[in-house]
């Protein structure tokens, strides 16, 4: 039995009729020539969010980051101007990585007041141009102009900042991002900065993750003793409907919303004595932040406009989520692939810094709460790739409820394959 | 010295539950026995809303200074909030099937 509205064509599945309802291929997810083709299509051609703009606090504060998915590493910084900017982290000279301390594996982050390079001395600025060569007189005609860093676009909405890596980004990040960032406009992210980060490697396609956070369908069975008993077996005998789906056409974003929070609940025997005490728990603490103004909330949230809201989970295509809680909070989850069945998953959960302790510990309990489910959603996939590796199933079905599962499949494969073609026509004219 | 504010000061039998570091806290947790952490949580949960009283009388942020007792209280109710999945909803130290997996907090903020 329904408990929610669904669309009037019967299913939110049947509202996009170029997904079908027809089981869907895994094959995606264990083939590792795919994997390289979604290097080039998804990950060189999308904007990628890579952070916030409080990671960048002062001038020449900069951090890198390696990215396995497009096979380089990245510096971005903010310049003496105050600008923010993305370079290949790879001097000009003879190629060698130019930020990194200690392990040049190993992302790095801090403040500078230009680049210098540990092979031959080589030096930048903050804003990219080569200012210093070693012996400069034993080159033949070099022009310091014509060797600045490598650089990237990037852009920033709403203080998150995004890379393209592709030589012209198909459109501007705004146009990029649609009206999921136009129905997030305004939402107070930047009061948002007291920040619990955490990093996980699984031993899983990255897409498997996305899908296991982008339909909450498994949660009442999976997650089911993470509630007191009563709760959880009405919860799974209810099954989970969400309040509204929507894909952002023409982009591949798209949004799960949800009821609950219960915050604080109706009857304090439906959760967990240390959850009471607190007055927190997963959708976090009970009592809004304060000096924070949540009374009108931006139009992309809560779209149903439903009185029991809880949480509304954006899909930024391809590798990122924001989860955004009724209760003043949201995450970030990011998926980075770093083989065909690994991938690095990072998790950042952002509060209004807390006034006194008691704010901080019940925070506390919201930040452990969260590493408790995503424990068992991150193992359940590891058994999932390597049963999807044996073959012995290459179809699955998929529910109503498990829409943005298909749709990411979908427009994963729906890149990948224009990407074959282009190339195949490429060859053929002999490029 | 005394370890933590001197209201709490039946607590400080736990003291090795006095860690700064999540990953200190969970290691712990999963170093312990069901009835280590039973006892732990027997005695200190009892007096959460004691330490929630007290803690925020305890301003944090830009100007603050958190005394050493204060900030010990507070690791210490971290890792009562660990040991209660264990008590409260587990039966079991660790997470169940869970495995191998780690999910470490590698930026904790900080009061
Ligand atoms: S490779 Fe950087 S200075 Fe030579
Ligand atoms: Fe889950």
């Amino acid at each position: 039995m329904a408990h929610f509205t669904k669309p009037a064509e019967g299913s939110w599945t049947e509202l996009y009729p170029h997904l079908g309802t027809a089981p869907v291929s895994y094959q995606d997810s264990i083939d590792p020539e795919w994997f390289e083709d979604e290097r080039e299509a998804v990950f060189k051609r999308s904007w990628l969010n890579l952070g916030r703009v409080e990671q960048l606090p002062r001038k020449g504060s900069y951090f890198t980051r390696e990215l396995d998915a497009a096979r380089t590493s990245l510096i971005i910084v903010r310049g003496a101007d105050d600008e923010i900017r993305a370079f290949h982290n790879i001097c000009r000279h003879r190629g060698n990585k130019l930020a990194w301390t200690d392990y040049p594996n190993e992302e790095d982050k801090g403040t500078c007041r230009q680049f210098a390079c540990k092979y031959h001395g080589w030096r930048y600025d903050l804003e990219g141009e080569l200012t210093f060569v070693q012996q400069e007189g034993e080159f033949f005609d070099l022009d310091k102009s014509d060797y600045g860093l490598v650089p990237v676009h990037l852009d920033v909405w709403e203080g998150f900042i995004f890379v393209n890596l592709a030589d012209e980004p198909e459109q501007p990040l705004r146009e990029f991002l649609g009206d999921l960032a136009t129905g997030l406009d305004g939402y107070p992210f930047g009061e948002m900065t007291y920040c619990y980060e955490y990093v996980a490697d699984v031993g899983a396609n990255w897409k498997l993750f996305i899908d296991a956070f982008a339909e909450f369908y498994h949660a009442p069975i999976l997650h089911m003793r993470q509630s007191v008993a009563e709760e959880a077996s009405k919860l799974a005998g209810v099954g989970f409907e969400a309040l509204h789906y929507e894909i952002y056409e023409p982009t591949a974003h798209s949004v799960v919303s949800s009821w609950g929070g219960m915050s604080p609940p109706a009857d304090p025997s439906m959760v967990k004595p240390i959850e009471n005490v607190l007055r927190s728990g997963l959708f976090g603490p009970w009592d809004k932040p304060e000096g924070i103004d949540l009374s009108t909330l931006p139009a992309g949230l809560n779209p149903a406009e439903h009185r029991a809201w809880g949480t509304d989970s954006f899909q930024v295509y391809p590798n990122m989520v924001i989860l955004i809680w009724e209760p003043g909070w949201y995450l970030t989850y990011h998926y980075w692939p770093t083989a065909m069945n690994r991938h690095r998953f990072e998790a950042r959960l952002y509060f209004a810094e807390p006034k006194n302790l008691a704010e901080r510990i019940s925070q506390e309990l919201a930040a452990v709460t969260f590493k408790e489910f995503a424990l068992q959603d991150g193992n359940t996939l590891e058994a999932t790739q390597t049963m999807l590796e044996s073959g012995v199933v290459r179809e699955f079905p998929l529910c109503d409820q498990e829409l943005l599962v298909r749709h990411l499949h979908h427009t994963v494969r729906e890149q990948v394959n224009d990407y074959r073609a282009e190339r195949d026509v490429a060859v053929a004219v002999g490029r | 010295m005394s370890l933590l504010p001197s209201d709490f000061a039946d607590l400080e039998v736990f003291a090795d539950w006095i860690l700064p570091t999540e990953d200190e806290r969970y290691a712990k947790r999963l170093g312990s026995t069901m009835a280590e952490m039973q006892s732990f949580y027997d005695t200190a949960f009892p007096r959460l809303e004691a330490i929630m009283a007290h803690a925020e009388t305890v301003p944090i942020g830009d100007a603050a200074v958190v005394s050493d007792e204060d900030r010990n209280l507070a690791y210490l109710a971290f890792s009562l909030v660990t040991a209660s999945f264990p008590v409260e909803a587990w039966k079991q130290p660790h997470v169940p099937d869970s495995g191998a997996a780690a999910f470490p907090l590698v930026s904790e903020p900080g009061f």
